[in-house]
């Protein structure tokens, strides 16, 4: 029965992934509006799993308060909030005071406060580096991030206009080299990945 | 069909011949000629220490949709959280894996459960095992903190698409003492934990890790198949930049 339901669902996956690929190299208009019909169904798929995915996280907070784990009371917060915020947004809109009032003194600054616990992260995070990995490309790495801060401070009574120039230039060049290398290979990589699933060689999906 | 198109067909079509091509190859001569990455050597460790000290594995997926192009990260995430699973689902803190994606939590539930069942221990899988700890970058960060300060985790991987934001959950690694393997499609992220992480994936590393995990056939084929289409792509910029110097293209 198990590899029945395997078989079925790698058969299912590539014929629609081979409709959805054909559909986007062929001008055929069945073909077309097949691909639009399954991407509508992705979508619509994306949107269902958004829910289950606020279920997931409801029950394992649940969870979390009935067996009295460590760090319960927050996850009873968490709830209570999901819940608040639920209603709230539901019965009087997204945009409604009430709504935006959550979003704009719960929601905004708490992600404020982490990205500038961030900040702070990735400045100890780099004092770190050296110590756990000290070659010529972590060096690199903290003298051109040090760099490129330098070039980017602007102050009123230093000017070093080559610096700037320096900057600029190591962000056009070896940055923008660098960064398309890195992006090929991922998107070659991308590729390999979508062959696979194509031929049911993986199978994320409980085979 | 458009110029681009066929373009497009075409570099579809050569890939996919040399994937069969090498699979083929692979299939009638086995052999291991992969370059050392020290971080799947380190992972290998990690997980055996793990079992045997009754630790937790943690797999983060990070929050890039299915649906999208940055979905491709999260599938290779999941093919290590099966890898991973299968070796150390006996043990005392079976794996748990976080995802910050409704289509990525379903799919890594259904991951686990196939894992189990692979290994007939299907009484053993919870799906709280698979978790969904956020739903925007910075609740994603935060909800997987408590995984790593509370559930004994000695080793997390993070396998998929992230932001700068992975800094918090790198960070929350080096507090507790876990090592950290670590990948993502974003350069942001990879900039990121190139500075954070003890083992970094550096762009294409990722996608390798089906092949250094022993993942099958198809995952060693298509590392080949990259390596021969990367220096198609270098031909052809190659050729396009001479084409452009000497006037032939605009």
């Amino acid at each position: 029965m198990s590899r029945l339901r395997t078989s079925l669902s790698v058969a299912i996956v590539i014929s629609v992934g081979l409709i959805v690929l054909g559909g986007y190299f062929l001008d055929i208009p069945m073909l077309n509006t097949l691909q639009i019909v399954f991407l509508r169904w992705a979508a619509l798929l994306g949107a269902v799993a958004l829910i289950v995915g606020v279920f997931n996280l409801f029950n394992v907070h649940l969870r979390k308060i009935n067996t009295g784990q460590k760090g319960s009371p927050y996850s009873l917060i968490l709830l209570i909030a999901l819940i608040a915020t639920v209603l709230i947004v539901g019965f009087l809109g997204p945009t409604s005071f009430w709504s935006m009032w959550i979003f704009n003194y719960i929601h905004v600054p708490i992600e404020s406060s982490l990205m500038a616990v961030l900040a702070v992260v990735m400045a100890f995070a780099g004092a770190r580096l050296l110590g756990r990995r000290f070659n010529a490309f972590s060096i690199i790495f903290i003298l051109t991030a040090l760099f490129v801060l330098a070039g980017s401070i602007s102050l009123s009574f230093v000017d070093f206009p080559v610096l700037a120039e320096l900057r600029d230039w190591i962000d056009r060049v070896p940055t923008t080299a660098g960064a398309r290398g890195i992006l090929l290979g991922v998107a070659l990589g991308t590729v390999a990945t979508g062959f696979r699933l194509l031929m049911g060689a993986d199978r994320p999906y409980g085979g | 069909m458009s110029q681009i198109h066929l373009f497009e067909l075409s570099f579809a079509g050569l890939f996919f011949v040399l994937l069969i091509l090498f699979a083929l190859v692979i299939r009638k001569r086995p052999e291991k000629r992969l370059r050392e990455i020290p971080a799947f050597a380190h992972l290998g460790r990690s997980v055996g220490l793990a079992v045997e000290a009754g630790k937790r594995l943690h797999i983060a997926l990070g929050y890039g949709g299915v649906n999208d192009v940055q979905g491709a990260s999260g599938l290779v995430g999941l093919t290590m959280l099966q890898r991973i699973a299968r070796a150390a689902s006996i043990s005392d803190r079976p794996p748990i894996a976080s995802s910050g994606e409704g289509t990525l939590g379903i799919l890594s539930q259904d991951t686990l459960k196939s894992s189990y069942q692979a290994i007939r221990s299907e009484n053993l899988y919870d799906p709280i095992y698979g978790q969904i700890s956020g739903l925007t970058p910075f609740s994603y960060a935060a909800g997987t903190l408590p995984i790593i300060m509370d559930q004994q985790v000695s080793t997390t991987v993070l396998a998929g698409h992230f932001g700068s934001e992975v800094a918090l959950i790198t960070d929350a690694n080096e507090r507790v003492g876990s090592q950290t393997m670590a990948g993502s499609d974003n350069l942001e992220a990879q900039a990121v934990l190139y500075v954070s992480s003890q083992d970094p994936l550096i762009g294409e590393e990722l996608y390798a890790s089906g092949a250094y995990l022993n993942a099958g056939l198809m995952h060693q084929a298509s590392v080949r198949t990259q390596d021969v289409m990367r220096w198609v792509v270098i031909a052809g910029i190659l050729l396009g930049g001479l084409l452009k110097l000497i006037g032939v293209i605009e």
